[in-house]
């Protein structure tokens, strides 16, 4: 099967896990991000080569339009883009909510919307947004980037509704806690290595652990797949 | 009313282009869908900044009787 998928967030942890994983299916790789050099550095790691580089800021309304009109026809979209944020629900304001949500949500939703509009999407094709098990798992400090991920949930759910008719299918990947840049933001590892062994698998993910459902969900293999939400944890209840 | 036929053309996906004139009676054809009509009242405001209602629009048989409501609403 001849496979295009966009791949956001590429340049690093489970984007880049994604993409490496998308192309020894031999499917073939957008691969997007803000540093070109870390997208290289995930094409240099990709079977095949055919992968397409097209960097860009996606919170920047110019880019992201530039990047949909450079589009193939996809078969796949892997929203994998995301910001960590961990700031008591006292201490915010207006600027940390925004660039927290811009990413993380606002981003994503007007990429995918940009995609339709402009009919980059193929009949039967597969979205899958990467969400965080934080959507409904509280913890301290965590409140704007739960809040992002959540919404991205309940927009996936909505959306899949609207594209079922062409039997299109969106889905969203809810990982627990993944060892990735994101996940070391406001943290000390020392504590993650305590924390991790409080899993019931005794370990935080790996981005090597999520990129198979994305894999699975893109494949016709999930035909029947949309409008769900796969928390990937470890085993665990809480974050 | 042709950039219009143009817009209301964009919210099919399957649909040959040559099929959206004036008397098309769009409800008739096979991609028809509610969803359709939604994306056709959303174009209209976004486009031609005319909210016109899920009733006026069902009273609607062509695509000009469409046309006639938004322009009527201008």
């Amino acid at each position: 099967m001849e496979n295009t998928i966009l791949v956001t967030g590429a340049s690093s942890g489970i984007g880049r896990a994604i993409a490496i994983l998308c192309a020894q299916k031999g499917w073939h790789i957008v691969l997007t991000g803000r540093n070109v050099l870390r997208l290289e550095e995930t094409r240099s790691l990709m079977e095949g080569d055919e992968h397409l580089i097209i960097p860009a800021d996606l919170t920047d309304k110019v880019q992201q339009q530039a990047l949909v009109n450079e589009m193939p026809i996809l078969n796949g979209v892997v929203h994998c883009a995301g910001v960590g944020s961990r700031m008591l629900g006292r201490m915010l304001e207006d600027d940390d909510v925004r660039k927290v949500m811009s990413v993380n949500f606002v981003a994503p939703v007007l990429l995918q919307a940009a995609l339709l509009r402009e009919k980059k999407l193929a009949r039967e094709a597969s979205i899958v947004f990467i969400a965080s098990t934080a959507a409904t798992m509280p913890s301290v400090g965590n409140s704007i980037y739960s809040a992002s991920k959540a919404a991205l949930v309940a927009y996936a759910k909505c959306l899949s509704i609207e594209l079922a008719p062409r039997r299109q299918r969106v889905n969203c990947i809810s990982p627990a806690m993944v060892w990735t840049d994101l996940a070391l933001v406001g943290a000390d590892v020392e504590q993650l290595r305590e924390a991790e062994q409080a899993y019931p698998l005794k370990r935080y993910g790996q981005p090597q652990d999520i990129a198979p459902m994305a894999v699975y969900l893109l494949s016709d293999d999930a035909s029947w797949i949309t409008g769900s939400n796969f928390e990937l944890t470890g085993g665990t209840q809480t974050l | 009313m042709e950039d219009f036929i143009k817009n209301f053309a964009a919210q099919w996906e399957d649909t040959e282009m040559d099929v959206f004139v004036p008397t098309c009676t769009f409800r008739e054809l096979e991609e028809w869908s509610s969803l359709i009509g939604l994306a056709i009242l959303n174009m209209m405001v976004k486009k031609y900044g005319v909210k016109v209602s899920p009733a006026e629009f069902k009273l609607c048989v062509t695509i000009k009787d469409v046309y006639d409501v938004m322009t009527s609403k201008r």
